[in-house]
């Protein structure tokens, strides 16, 4: 243990100034309960610091390297105009979702729309505002399912976090459309904000969820958002986790599920561009008959960096869980990939797989990947593979011989690489959305832009890669 | 299950087989006293008689090694190891120069003879130079002469340091600095004894070579060394057994190994370790905390490492291969059984760093009794490691719902040209296999050590044939009842 003499890089002492001066304003919005939380956070914080590369889960990371710059805090909301709120204007083609905005960390609405009643009793808003609201709801998940201990920054996110969304779909409510988190952050004095999310899904329930990062402009900034997720029995989660933020921004993504007996996550974890990113899942399948299908793509280049963290926890029997995770690395980009299925002792008929496929295309790129099983029960089924090599050379040559330019060769077979993961996401229009940027990321289209991301795709004029497929 | 027993009863006496090893040796012992400090060392160099630059890199290493801190990463659990409480030279008192076979201790013999590598046997049948090791200091060496006519150098490392300085000088600590790791350090600092073994450019080893350890003594701890240094076009075939008494105490065993290989050099480095587990309730046992490397330093060398490891409290080692030269190749086959409360942290390190160099590993975890058996393995292709090619396959057998069976495969890839596939699988036997055997007509006892078997055929084939059929003895063994 370090003593609270310990020597704190510039980002802890950042942080740790900031709680120290703020704490009254951080409470004046928050329950009891929550300012607890914080203060034990805190201390917690103060005596481990943020995470270093001799932590096993941070070998490699990048982000330690980083810890030597400072950031601003934002420490009151945006002030709500209605015309400004275009930025949110973001639409999935022949889809129509429930937004929820948040701008640099806040819950971006005027304040009697903080939270809102949906059809069938589902409650979304701000989860400032759900705390005071619901604290029946709130209290009885909230800092229960992700534990401020696991490292430094779930514990700063506890202590700091000044806003975040707030989700219940009530038992047996199947929520028709999507709910789409957008997180937009256009600040240009670097900012550090964190978020916090509570998701909570009753017995029975659906609801098809997207959490869009995305960046207004090219400014550094550090985000640390932290979702935590219930599923009672039977209910049903899809989450899409759309990445595309600027190459100067920091983001940390950590979402934490626990899962009751039969209930079902899927989730798709879409990295298209950021400076570094790490997104850490830990699922706790804690009920019977449990699954989680984790799958991933990232797409880095330039001095690109993307760390997935998958974490699943088989805590009892006859659980389901299967990871896929795929990455193109171009120029001199990295890539971590963690992933660790642990099966508690007793957690008998367990079948858990997990796989990663990697792509290196320079000599600069570089990847790490761990695929760890941690298993103390014997009735189990386990298995993980991990590759690193090229696009097929055969595959290429089968093109090229057919007239097909090597540039377009090479970008149809990552494509086709992609779509394994792409082809999972059961939204159709969402689907079509995310191969067409796909194709632009590939094509080196896609920036960051001055609206949602989703908002590039614009199916009218579809992306197609100039081949002529009469010819094979 | 149908035949009284139950797979459970037949899984209780797979995983209740004792320790058949476990017998002491009685000859008298020359030890130094127990502790750890500069005099200990200066007195282990001069019983030794070596020469100062050995005594000095002794103590660089002991001051090192006092700077460091105890590695506390492995998947394993123990109570701290006092360094002070141990024995750190202990050697049969009746040591002369021997002649022949018949002047070795009657009694020491036996041990040989209980362990079944009697030399006598070994040297005839098998045609296996033995170069026996008991508690650090080498006893009997045989097969000599037919060394000599190839030149092979083949001694224990004391006579090495005193006939050889000038290789021991060039080549020991390359693979494994004294700086490398925590034990590395120690063994350097305290090693008693060990083996040499030097092949001549363009040599083919007629023979196996082949070294026994066995620690004897209680309280002490065994740090040899091994090296092993093959010139260009050279080959060599190596055999490592381990055995240990039956003590209520845990031992240590910190040893290091360092293989060499120049250009166009093979070498084969087969282990059988079966150091004494400890007892059904996990009381005693061998904590072997190794470090094993080997440097494939020319052009297309080849260092390929077998090991059976059924054996100690816990194990803990990663033999290694560094892929220096161009075409080089790597290869690890690993069975690792572990049952009661035995733990294993145990796989490999291949490090790409020439062009075009391949790497295998295959690693076979069976887990039994409330064991936890971790596979651990690093495979990192360099830079410049252009068209590397690697394929890792760890798979875990469960028998038995109280063990653990884990992988932690760690792959750095930074060159695009290279491939790097990794797989592994966990599960247990499965009731289809079972039933087929059954519905056979073979005893669920016998279905599981067929199975066993077939499923560590795949390193099994690797090791010389006389140490297949005791590596197969020894998994039956670990596992008995009658599983074999």
């Amino acid at each position: 243990m370090l003593t609270i003499d310990k020597k704190y890089s510039k980002l802890e002492s950042v942080l740790f100034d900031h709680y120290v001066a703020n704490k009254n304003d951080l409470n004046s919005s928050c329950q009891p309960g929550v300012s607890d939380e914080r203060e034990k956070a805190f201390n917690f914080f103060k005596e481990t610091g943020l995470p270093v590369n001799k932590d096993e889960k941070w070998r490699n990371s990048l982000l330690p390297k980083h810890y030597g710059q400072s950031y601003t805090f934002d420490t009151s909301p945006v002030i709500y105009d209605k015309a400004a709120g275009e930025i949110f204007d973001c639409v999935i083609h022949g889809y129509s979702a429930h937004i929820l905005p948040m701008l640099n960390g806040w819950y971006y609405s005027s304040s009697k729309e903080s939270m809102q009643i949906l059809e069938d009793g589902v409650i979304a808003g701000s989860i400032l505002t759900a705390q005071k609201e619901y604290p029946e709801l709130f209290e009885k998940h909230f800092g229960k399912i992700a534990d401020f201990q696991k490292d430094g920054f779930t514990a700063t996110n506890t202590a700091l976090f000044r806003d975040g969304v707030f989700i219940y779909v009530p038992d047996n409510v199947i929520v028709k459309n999507a709910i789409q988190l957008l997180m937009m952050v256009n600040r240009d004095d670097r900012l550090l904000m964190n978020s916090r999310n509570l998701i909570i899904l009753g017995k029975n329930s659906k609801l098809d969820f997207m959490h869009c990062d995305d960046s207004i402009n090219h400014d550094s900034s550090f985000i640390n958002t932290l979702t935590e997720i219930y599923l009672d029995e039977n209910a049903s989660l899809d989450l899409y986790k759309l990445q595309n933020i600027n190459d100067e921004t920091t983001l940390l993504n950590n979402t934490f599920i626990y899962q009751e007996k039969d209930s079902r996550s899927k989730v798709a974890v879409l990295t298209l561009n950021g400076g570094k990113i790490r997104n850490e899942i830990d699922v706790d399948l804690h009920g019977e008959g449990a699954e989680s299908d984790l799958n991933g793509i990232y797409l880095m280049d330039k001095k690109q960096h993307v760390d997935n963290q998958v974490f699943v926890r088989h805590s009892v029997p006859n659980c389901y869980s299967n990871e896929l995770f795929k990455g193109v690395l171009d120029d001199e980009a990295s890539a971590i990939f963690n992933g660790h299925i642990y099966v508690a002792k007793d957690a008998q008929k367990t079948n858990a797989f997990q796989r990663n496929n990697n792509i290196l295309m320079t000599p600069e790129a570089s990847i790490d990947t761990m695929p760890f099983l941690e298993i103390y029960a014997d009735d189990v089924k386990c298995s993980h593979g991990a590759t690193v090599g090229q696009l097929d050379e055969d595959a290429m040559f089968y093109m090229m011989q057919r007239g097909i330019s090597k540039q377009d060769a090479r970008l149809l077979l990552m494509y086709a690489f992609a779509s394994e993961v792409t082809s999972k996401i059961s939204i159709d229009p969402l689907r079509i959305s995310v191969e067409d940027m796909i194709k632009r990321r590939l094509r080196g289209e896609l920036s960051i832009c001055e609206k949602c991301v989703l908002h590039c795709s614009v199916p009218d004029k579809p992306i197609e890669f100039e081949i002529d497929m009469s010819k094979i | 299950m149908k035949d009284g027993k139950g797979k459970n009863g037949v899984l209780e006496e797979v995983t209740s087989g004792e320790y058949k090893y476990g017998f002491v040796t009685d000859i008298e012992m020359d030890m130094a006293p127990k502790g750890l400090n500069e005099d200990i060392i200066r007195f282990i160099s001069s019983k030794k008689n070596e020469p100062d630059w050995m005594l000095e890199l002794r103590l660089k290493a002991f001051r090192h090694w006092q700077k460091m801190k105890e590695p506390k990463w492995a998947h394993v659990k123990y109570p701290p190891i006092d360094f002070q409480d141990i024995i750190y030279y202990a050697a049969p008192k009746k040591k002369k120069q021997l002649e022949s076979l018949n002047e070795v201790d009657p009694e020491l013999l036996d041990t040989f003879n209980k362990l079944g590598i009697s030399l006598e046997e070994q040297k005839m049948l098998a045609g296996v130079a033995v170069d026996a090791v008991i508690d650090s200091v080498s006893v009997k060496t045989t097969f000599q002469d037919t060394l000599a006519k190839h030149d092979i150098i083949f001694c224990s490392f004391s006579e090495a340091v005193q006939n050889h300085p000038e290789l021991i000088k060039q080549y020991m600590g390359k693979a494994v600095p004294y700086t490398d790791n925590y034990y590395a350090a120690l063994n350097t600092a305290v090693f008693s004894d060990g083996s040499f073994c030097y092949i001549p450019k363009d040599v083919r080893c007629p023979i196996e070579l082949s070294t026994y350890f066995r620690i004897n003594a209680a309280n002490t701890g065994q740090f040899e060394r091994t090296l092993i240094v093959a010139e260009e076009g050279s080959y060599v075939s190596y055999l490592e057994g381990c055995t240990a008494p039956q003590r209520d105490e845990n031992q240590l065993h910190a040893a290091i190994v360092e293989i060499i290989a120049m250009d166009d050099a093979e070498v084969k480095y087969s282990t059988v370790q079966n150091w004494y587990p400890g007892d059904k309730n996990g009381k005693g046992g061998i904590y072997n905390f190794v470090t094993k490397r080997g440097l494939c330093k020319g052009r297309s060398s080849k260092i390929s490492w077998t090991q059976v490891e059924t054996g100690s409290a816990i194990t803990w080692k990663y033999p290694s291969c560094f892929l220096m030269g161009d075409n080089s190749i790597g290869e690890f086959y690993s069975v690792a059984v572990t049952n009661n409360y035995q733990q294993a942290d145990t796989g490999s390190k291949m490090v790409h760093i020439g062009k075009n160099t391949k790497s295998t590993i295959i690693s076979k975890g069976i887990s039994a009794g409330k064991s936890n058996n971790s596979y651990r393995g690093l495979v990192r292709i360099s830079k410049k490691a252009a068209n590397s090619r690697n394929f890792s396959q760890c798979d875990s057998l469960l028998l038995g719902d109280q063990c653990g069976a884990h992988t932690f495969p760690y792959i750095k890839t930074g060159n695009e040209t290279s491939i790097v596939e990794h797989e592994a699988t966990t599960s247990k036997i499965s009731e289809d296999q079972l039933f087929y055997c059954r519905q056979r007509g073979i005893n669920t006892e016998k279905a599981i050590g067929l199975i066993v078997n077939g499923y560590a055929k795949e390193v099994l084939n690797k090791l010389p044939m006389e140490f297949a059929v005791e590596a197969q003895k020894l998994l039956a063994i670990t596992l008995e009842g009658s599983v074999g």
